[in-house]
């Protein structure tokens, strides 16, 4: 017998929300602060009614310094809070990523164990939205690629609800990535209380034997579209939606290349340095012998996401995706 | 310390004297011109977010309220002079040189909006908070250390002066004694945030007193105190004696962007109510007819031909020719790396082009 769970119809940014209730209500240690997030609500409205529900003591409009609110975030993390900051955007993280780089994700390292901070930074990310210069950075590698940060990418409300009480409860920084064009773009049923979907773990969103897809975010859309005109050409693609940056799912990657002997990997961020090159190597790692076919990445470019009326070129489309399916297909 | 930094004024509300020190230089030639870009700038700006509306162009920064501040602080920089502004400094910078059609695109998401005309130093707008005023402080060091009198302005809001880069540059720019002008547009608020959670300093004058610089405070809805008093800042950074703050107290009326909500932080009444108490082009109009500069026809002349100049750039910003996607790959450095090159071949290779 399965008992009933009461489900609500919520957009992604209306799930980041009830996460982070969920959360408050629990644990009175859980704090929210960043720039405009009380009486506005946040720029987004992620932290829309908190301020209401929680008083100003709890979720807290700082004055404007990404620096200080994560300098502040990480002393108020090691004495006894769980912070959740949020960054504006994640073009805005800039001023702060010298406290994370150097403190957040190494205090445990430095004190082995002694001292943890275990706290969450959320941030709005990616193009699409004809966002202001700036505004659109994909820059999730920086932070893959800083020891002692997980990163996560929700792409759908439910993931995100779920993965950010995942990112609340891990006790160590965590950067939660919420891709903007995902904010309203769906609604899903999400359960009203408090569960849980795992850090570390990537999810199949479509069984397929030809081809591997690998993607997180907003990719995620433009992805299935491609899986569908792929398979009116008879291609038949296994679409994983990767989930946690760091660590990846090294499990669900290596079974299905291994299932399917190709892959194509696609991400808004720069192609040098960006993650498409962990998974390959990931790949050489576990399934080398395997492969049938080089593995075909479709990225943004090396360049800074341009003004956006040049930033439908810079986002890969369907199509390009569809083409890396038939090359790796037809090698 | 309020006290120490009084709001300095040379026409109140109503458009009369208060402080007569440059009643001789206050020509109606001067008057008129001051008039005339303050109008120009604000119909430009009306225009901005209609377009916006009309989805024309994509998210819009409104200034209205603090053309004063912005028209009177540009009007004392001189050729050769540089100036950084924000994403909401449009009135600065075309006073300063910018052409209408080059703000219009800049709001429709082209570089080509980043590009001064030839012979004018103006940075594009500084989108991350506070970043520019350190870029002020080394182009007025670099002026410097070359032995010229030029000098830089930059500007940027209260919410600003929380970032470390504020510091950071009043700091550097005090060490080097760098002819810059710090230039602030108080308009009591950052997004949502009132200036009372901002910071716990009554004004922001006053902090230039921990980097032994000068602070003014001024009333940023009257344009004679802006133009003077940034006039004696600047020309006290010509002389080699070093940087300024200038706090201009002033308003915005709406919201902080064409996408944000004023009524969920503010009270919009005080905002309305405003306009027929400290707005700065109602001022100078009260003040032209006090001392007789004014004519009905020429206000109504001037309306109009501002209006057809505006709806020429319009026409120009719509009618300019696309972008090339080569203008994401060609520009990032002098020459292209190969990975670049090698994804702009693809790109075009994937949509057949070559
Ligand atoms: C480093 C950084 N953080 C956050 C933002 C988002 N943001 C844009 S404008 C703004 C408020 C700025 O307020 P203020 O400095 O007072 O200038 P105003 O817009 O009022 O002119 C914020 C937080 C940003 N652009 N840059």
């Amino acid at each position: 017998m399965t008992t009933a769970v009461d489900t609500k119809k919520l957009t992604m940014v209306q799930a980041v929300t009830d996460g982070m209730r969920v959360m408050m209500k629990e644990h009175e240690n859980v704090i929210v602060l960043g720039e405009d997030v009380g009486q506005n609500g946040g720029v987004f409205r992620a932290t829309d009614g908190l301020v209401a529900e929680f008083g100003e003591n709890r979720v807290i409009d700082t004055p404007l310094a990404e620096s200080g609110i994560i300098g502040t975030s990480i002393g108020l993390a090691m004495n006894g809070f769980k912070p959740i900051a949020e960054m504006q955007f994640l073009g805005f993280i800039y001023p702060a990523f010298n406290q994370i780089m150097t403190h957040a994700s190494r205090i445990r390292a430095r004190t082995l164990g002694h001292f943890t901070v275990p706290m969450v930074i959320r941030a709005p990310f990616g193009a699409g939205v004809r966002a202001p210069e700036i505004h659109s950075d994909s820059v999730e590698a920086l932070f893959t690629g800083m020891p002692g940060m997980k990163v996560v990418v929700p792409s759908n409300p439910y993931d995100a609800k779920g993965m950010l009480v995942s990112a609340i409860e891990d006790p160590d920084p965590v950067l939660f990535l919420e891709p903007m064009r995902c904010y309203r773009s769906t609604k899903m049923d999400v359960p009203d209380g408090k569960y849980n979907v795992p850090l570390g773990k990537a999810a199949r969103l479509q069984e397929g034997d030809d081809v591997t897809i690998f993607a997180y975010g907003a990719m995620i859309e433009v992805v299935m579209k491609a899986a569908k005109t792929a398979e009116e050409k008879g291609i038949k693609c296994d679409v994983i939606d990767l989930r946690t940056l760091y660590p990846l799912d090294k499990e669900m990657i290596a079974e299905s290349v291994q299932k399917t002997g190709r892959a194509v990997i696609v991400h808004e961020a720069p192609g040098t340095g960006g993650l498409g090159e962990t998974i390959i190597s990931l790949i050489n790692d576990t399934s080398f012998l395997y492969m049938k076919a080089p593995i075909e990445r479709v990225t943004g470019f090396d360049t800074p996401v341009p003004m956006f009326a040049l930033e439908d070129h810079y986002l890969p489309s369907a199509d390009r995706v569809v083409q890396a399916i038939e090359k790796v297909t037809q090698f | 310390m309020e006290k120490l930094f009084p709001k300095m004024q040379i026409i109140n509300e109503n458009g009369e004297w208060n402080d007569e020190t440059y009643r001789g230089e206050i020509t109606e030639e001067l008057t008129k011109e001051l008039y005339t870009k303050m109008l120009r700038s604000r119909l430009f700006d009306r225009k901005g977010v209609n377009l916006q509306r009309q989805g024309r162009i994509g998210t819009y920064v409104p200034f209205e309220g603090q053309e004063a501040s912005q028209i009177g602080s540009a009007m004392a920089m001189g050729e050769g002079d540089w100036m950084f502004p924000t994403y909401r400094d449009h009135a600065a910078t075309m006073t300063f040189g910018h052409s209408l059609k080059t703000l219009f695109l800049y709001w429709k998401g082209r570089q080509e909006g980043c590009i001064p005309p030839e012979g004018k130093n103006i940075f594009p707008p500084a989108v991350p908070i506070a970043s520019q005023l350190l870029h002020a402080t080394g182009a007025a060091w670099a002026e410097k250390l070359k032995g010229t009198d030029r000098a830089s302005i930059v500007y940027f809001g209260d919410g600003a002066t929380s970032e470390g880069d504020f510091h950071e540059g009043l700091n550097f720019a005090s060490v080097f004694n760098a002819p810059v002008v710090f230039f602030n547009q108080n308009n009591g608020f950052a997004i949502s945030v009132p200036i009372e959670k901002q910071m716990k300093s009554k004004t922001i004058a006053q902090k230039a007193v921990a980097y032994e610089m000068e602070g003014v405070r001024l009333d940023g809805n009257d344009v004679f105190a802006v133009y003077f008093h940034t006039r004696t800042a600047v020309e006290r950074a010509r002389k080699g004696e070093g940087p300024t703050l200038i706090e201009a107290v002033t308003w915005r009326y709406g919201a902080h962007t064409t996408a944000d909500d004023p009524t969920k932080y503010r009270n919009q009444e005080e905002s309305v109510n405003r306009r027929e108490t400290t707005d700065p082009i109602l001022r100078l109009e009260r003040f032209m007819k006090n001392e007789n500069m004014w004519d009905e026809k020429w206000g109504a002349d001037l309306q109009e031909s501002l209006t057809l100049e505006i709806e020429a750039a319009v026409k120009e910003m719509e009618e300019a020719q696309a972008p090339h996607y080569n203008d994401v790959f060609d520009h990032v450095f002098a020459e292209n790396p190969w990975p670049i090159e090698s994804q702009k071949e693809a790109y075009a290779h994937s949509r057949g082009d070559r």
